[in-house]
């Protein structure tokens, strides 16, 4: 197996000793089919134990080892070092969240956003478990499907220009959950969800840059989510003005 | 352990050099700018149009001037782009239920293109052009 000599610029910072975050670099050597967190992973073992950062399933599945790769957001272990020319790799932490330590950023702006919008089905109407499971077509699993894909990995909101201008901005990943329930057959809870996704802060902050969609790794489409979801807040204003009789 | 989160701001003014795909959306954005000129333009045009043949006769000199065909066939090149990278994004916020699937992008992009190219056809037609 051939070897690979990469220097690694990490950003670094420690809360205690630190004003500032500033670079350190490592020199690795890599295997060819390594991928940036086994580089990561062979600085803390072999180079210094001091190095923090977050990872759990080296498997693209619990979206917790996104950094910035390159100024790109990106999944450090999906990110193969076959697909990264030149001798130098750069890893900072996740643009646009405070950084906690070292490559670990701060969540609890993400987490308050998540659970704002009802992330969680909202049935139309309680039924005891005696009348039987909730059934669906395939149809309607297709029509939400793509967005229960979300890890929760955050580089939607590290690639969002909006939500690094405006941190109130409600964001891409929960944006696109509130519309995976909102379109969920057994779901009844779009007239609660609707609060947080048309006040100016949710969708209406996003001006379609489309850089989410482009970085989500598990191709959920945020960027379409929030789309869909002003035409029907725009439906659902001149549904209201013009046929107020409908009710809600 | 005391925590003291480290907030690294983005640059207000000049957030949009940060990457190519800011400066591909900041391109999408300014380019309508040379729509709203021409816009502008034809405004007056029907202005002149109202205040009589004269008038209307020094408008079209105006708008036949080298100057004015110039910024006419950069407006033209920068619609064009604006449009193009509009339509490219449809596919994201129409999702048309087809089967257990959904209708393919590129058929809602080509049909955007089909549209524009008929009624551009209908509009030179219109004009005596065809
Ligand atoms: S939408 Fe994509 S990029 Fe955003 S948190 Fe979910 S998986 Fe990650
Ligand atoms: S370690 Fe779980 S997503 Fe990368």
């Amino acid at each position: 197996m051939s070897e690979r000599q990469i220097t690694f610029e990490v950003l670094r910072y420690n809360p205690e000793t630190d004003d500032k975050p500033w670079v350190q670099t490592y020199a690795v050597p890599c295997q060819e089919e390594w991928v940036v967190l086994d580089a990561i992973n062979y600085i803390k073992d072999h180079l210094d134990t001091s190095l923090s950062y977050r990872w759990s399933c080296h498997m693209a599945v619990c979206g917790s080892c996104g950094m910035m790769v390159n100024g790109e957001p990106t999944l450090s272990c999906k990110a193969f070092l076959r697909d990264y020319k030149g001798n130098t790799i750069r890893v900072e932490p996740l643009t646009h969240f405070p950084i906690e330590r070292d490559l670990v950023v701060v969540l609890d702006d993400f987490m308050e956003k998540l659970t704002s919008v009802k992330p969680y089905i909202i049935p139309k109407k309680e039924k005891p478990v005696e009348e039987g499971e909730y059934k669906q077509t395939p149809r309607q699993l297709k029509n939400y499907k793509q967005y229960t894909m979300c890890i929760n990995c955050m580089l939607c909101y590290a690639a969002c220009p909006q939500y690094g201008l405006n941190d109130e901005f409600i964001g891409p990943a929960a944006l696109a959950l509130t519309h995976r329930y909102n379109l969920d057959s057994r779901d009844g809870g779009r007239s609660q969800r609707q609060e947080v996704v048309a006040q100016h802060e949710g969708v209406w902050e996003c001006s379609f840059v489309g850089a989410c969609s482009e970085v989500c790794p598990k191709d959920v489409d945020p960027a379409g989510a929030i789309q869909q979801m002003k035409i029907a807040s725009t439906v659902d204003w001149y549904l209201e003005h013009l046929m107020p009789w409908r009710g809600k | 352990m005391s925590r003291k989160p480290y907030v690294r701001e983005v640059p207000k003014a000049t957030w949009y050099m940060r990457n190519g795909r800011y400066l591909r959306y900041m391109a999408r954005e300014v380019t309508c700018i040379f729509l709203a000129l021409y816009m502008a333009g034809l405004t007056i045009g029907l202005v002149r149009l109202m205040q009589g043949p004269d008038k209307w006769e020094t408008y079209l000199a105006g708008v036949s001037s080298t100057p004015a065909v110039i910024f006419h066939l950069i407006a033209f090149g920068f619609a064009c782009y604006h449009a193009k990278s509009w339509f490219d994004v449809t596919p994201k916020a129409m999702r048309i239920p087809q089967g257990n699937d959904f209708v393919p992008g590129r058929i809602i992009v080509g049909t955007h293109y089909g549209i524009w190219g008929g009624v551009s056809l209908v509009a030179l037609v219109l004009m005596g052009v065809l």
